[in-house]
């Protein structure tokens, strides 16, 4: 089938510029391992999580990082860890390491530095998210067009 | 069930079906964690907040074979959720952090955990997990049979009757295991080096059915707390039996009573081990230590198993074991006579502890009494801090290794807080109704088996499943349960009876009785008497338990002395000495130093809590086993 095998094509090259880039590490490969017949919607199921919970962290950190009166660098560090804890649970190398750079801001108490982090990280963040959800968007067209998914690597 | 139980029912499959409680306040950590443990073949729960965590194991200690904990949790540390579980139910911890800094691997270590794992998790980590299960069984289990090993069959007995607390005891065990070996062995030794000369000093008064009886009887009527072996003696209007008799007997009661209600749960055991006695006992509800108290009364060595049987280690639930050991190797010899190791080992947990002998409640009260003593310093021993101020919490962890199990078992009989005034203080424990185990009242030959809770009794108790979970509770109940005890002491003493018949303990009661020396001249007697006598078999209980840190330095001193012809010597009056305000029960060998006047219950509460304290500090859980062996040999 032409159009499963076009997809697939696109899925290989998709999920190989992923790694490449190193959006995604080899703990996403585990996690897509961990998919299997019983629970065939783990990855999505989780990352969906993450993305959740990540949204929720990055607001906490520009909230904290706003206040006028004086920023609570233990807060933000408290949410930088957390996101460094998840995005590497799932393997979003580029996230996690914008994270671990922004926590020794957080330490240094620079507001300045913990902004441009935070920048950073939103940014991976977004750029995860598309590639993530394109990623997922064909895998449903290969399984909508009768076709398996590519097994990685 | 039994470590040996869970072993068993999953051993063919272990590690599959190994329950697992995952607790991670991130949601994508959690849920990969959860699947990769499933994979792993686990049974696996999950939980985002530490306090719901703990709630799941403290419901019940054996849903879960190892814990996986984040670090970095909002509501609570993973460190302290780490300590808490460590301390209360004894399980494996495994810490998880996304942060790898030494520092925090330090502490981990530091607080127990028995892995660090990093974020993110790979499942060929998570496929070794179980192993930190398998060793921490092995080795609680190795522990307490060394601190046993004399009671070999107590211990084996109380490892299998483990009563589902087994692992949890066997933890507790391994946790007091040091301090059980250096107690049994110290009191072993004492205690046979002190009865013989104590015996040769004074002819030893059998306590007979009848004549426990009688006195079981006389308990009943002027109450647990107020019975005072004066008053014993002259309800009992028997012919030369001295108040020193009786003042041993009643320490001895008293210890026992402590004992049954920290081991409520080896009613069983102590039924089918003492056959008709334990019927008796059983009677009286939870006054299943009483059983074992007859039993106890055995043989010095059924004494010593039995008490051994208790090894802190978890032993709460195990009480009922070595109880039981301790009561079917008892019957045997044909003296069973008080089975101060019963007590003995919850009296140390401090005077608080005797209270603990609430029948019924015994659990909540036993606790409650014992954490007191314990808690105070006793608690701080193990984890320290947090086992004493925790009592409630920490159930089993601080005083009792089996928190609140024991109150439940059975300290109901003499949970009566016998020290009123220990209640005060050894509430600390959260009412650790083990306090009735140190009946102040000079329940001398009889309670001295109440768990006699000078602090260290409490880490008898502690031991006690049933009590640690009481303990929590006990606070409240201690007070509570102080007025039970009375009544329960009376039942229990009737029964009681049967098993004191043994001549050759009478002597050591008395000894034992005299080496718990009040020294605060509260004629703490009788529940001194037991801890010695316990001492010297619970020896290795009451280390065990002590070292939940409690047991105050309870000083027994079984003076050997307490041989009197006709029954208790009133060199037994233990005396409490409130040395730093603990309450230090020392037997002094040979008379009664303390003189029979002690004092009100209160006051002998109040000495022994103090001493409890003191002891509790000192001994660490280390139950002063010098003392009570050498005295408990009467």
């Amino acid at each position: 089938m032409d159009i499963v095998n076009q997809l697939q094509r696109q899925f290989i090259d998709h999920s190989t510029s992923l790694h490449r880039e190193g959006i995604v590490d080899d703990q996403f490969t585990e996690l897509q391992k961990l998919q299997d017949e019983n629970s065939p919607d783990f990855v999505v199921e989780v990352v969906s999580l993450f993305f959740e919970d990540s949204e929720k962290l990055l607001n906490n950190m520009a909230r904290a990082l706003e206040q006028a009166q004086g920023v609570d660098f233990k807060q933000v560090d408290a949410s930088v860890h957390q996101l460094k804890g998840s995005s590497s649970s799932i393997g979003a190398m580029r996230v996690k390491n914008a994270c671990i750079a922004f926590r020794s801001f957080c330490e240094a108490q620079n507001r300045e530095g913990c902004l441009r982090c935070l920048q950073k990280v939103t940014h991976e963040y977004s750029l995860l998210k598309n590639k993530l959800q394109s990623l997922f968007r064909l895998e449903q067209q290969i399984l909508a067009a009768g076709g398996s998914i590519p097994v990685a690597k | 069930m039994t470590v040996e139980r869970i072993v068993s029912e999953t051993k063919d499959q272990f590690p599959i079906g190994m329950r697992v409680l995952a607790v991670d306040d991130d949601p994508t950590c959690l849920l990969l964690l959860e699947t990769l443990l499933r994979r792993c073949q686990y049974h696996v729960t999950t939980t985002s907040q530490a306090i719901t965590a703990l709630k799941m194991l403290r419901e019940n200690n054996n849903k879960f074979d190892l814990v996986i904990s984040d670090v970095h949790m909002p509501d609570m540390d993973g460190f302290k959720l780490l300590e808490l579980v460590g301390l209360e139910m004894d399980l494996p911890v495994i810490m998880l952090s996304a942060n790898d800094d030494t520092k925090l691997v330090m502490k981990g270590i530091t607080h127990g955990a028995c892995d660090y794992l990093l974020k993110p998790v790979r499942i060929e980590e998570l496929k070794n997990i179980w192993q930190h299960v398998i060793r921490r069984k092995k080795f609680d289990r190795k522990d307490w049979n060394n601190s046993g090993s004399q009671d070999k069959p107590c211990a084996d007995s109380s490892e299998a009757a483990g009563i589902g607390n087994a692992d949890n005891n066997l933890k507790l065990n391994k946790k007091r295991k040091d301090q059980n070996e250096d107690e049994d062995e110290d009191l072993d030794e004492n205690g046979n080096d002190n009865d013989d000369p104590s015996a040769q000093k004074k002819p030893r008064v059998v306590w007979s059915v009848e004549l426990h009886r009688k006195f079981v009887a006389a308990v009943n009527q002027l109450g647990i707390e107020k019975a005072v072996p004066k008053k014993i003696l002259e309800l009992m209007n028997v012919e030369k039996l001295t108040r020193e008799n009786v003042a041993s007997h009643l320490q001895k009661f008293r210890l026992y009573l402590k004992r049954i209600s920290c081991v409520a749960n080896q009613q069983a055991n102590m039924a089918a081990a003492l056959g008709t006695v334990d019927s008796s006992y059983l009677r009286m509800g939870s006054l299943n230590g009483l059983g074992n108290f007859h039993a106890l009364a055995g043989t010095d060595q059924l004494h010593n198993a039995a008490f051994r049987s208790f090894p802190p280690s978890g032993v709460l639930g195990r009480l009922n074991t070595p109880a039981g050991l301790g009561i079917r190797g008892l019957p045997s010899p044909g003296t069973i006579q008080l089975s101060h190791v019963q007590n003995s080992g919850h009296s140390s947990n401090d005077q608080s502890k005797m209270q603990s002998f609430v029948p019924g409640n015994h659990n909540t009260n036993i606790l409650q009494g014992m954490p007191m003593s314990l808690e105070l310093d006793q608690l701080q021993n193990n984890k320290g801090d947090s086992r004493i101020g925790e009592l409630p919490t920490v159930n089993s962890t601080a005083v009792f290794p089996v928190s609140g199990s024991l109150i439940d078992s059975q300290i109901a009989g003499f949970s009566n807080n016998p020290l009123l005034g220990v209640k005060s203080n050894s509430l600390m424990l959260e009412g650790s109704s083990q306090q009735a185990t140190l009946h102040a009242c000079n329940l001398r030959d009889g309670v001295s088996a109440i768990g006699f809770q000078n602090g260290n009794t409490l880490s008898d108790f502690a031991s006690i499943d049933p009590v640690s979970s009481r303990l929590r509770d006990s606070k409240a109940d201690l007070q509570g349960q102080a007025a039970p005890i009375n009544c329960n002491a009376g039942p229990m003493i009737r029964s009681v009876p049967q098993e004191w018949k043994a001549p050759r303990k009478d002597a050591l009661y008395q000894s034992h009785l005299m080496s718990c020396s009040v020294n605060s001249s509260i004629p703490v007697n009788g529940a001194m008497v037991q801890l010695d006598q316990c001492l010297d078999r619970n020896n290795s209980i009451f280390h065990r338990t002590m070292d939940s840190g409690s047991m105050g330095p309870l000083n027994f001193f079984y003076p050997l002395s307490i041989k009197h012809s006709k029954g208790l010597n009133s060199a037994m009056e233990p005396s409490v000495t409130e040395k730093e305000g603990y309450f230090t029960y020392q037997l002094r060998p040979q008379g009664n130093h303390i003189p029979d006047n002690i004092g009100s219950l209160e006051d002998l509460a109040s000495a022994m809590m103090k001493s409890d304290q003191d002891k509790r500090k000192s001994m660490d859980g280390n139950f002063k086993h010098d003392n009570y062996s050498r005295r408990t040999c009467m």
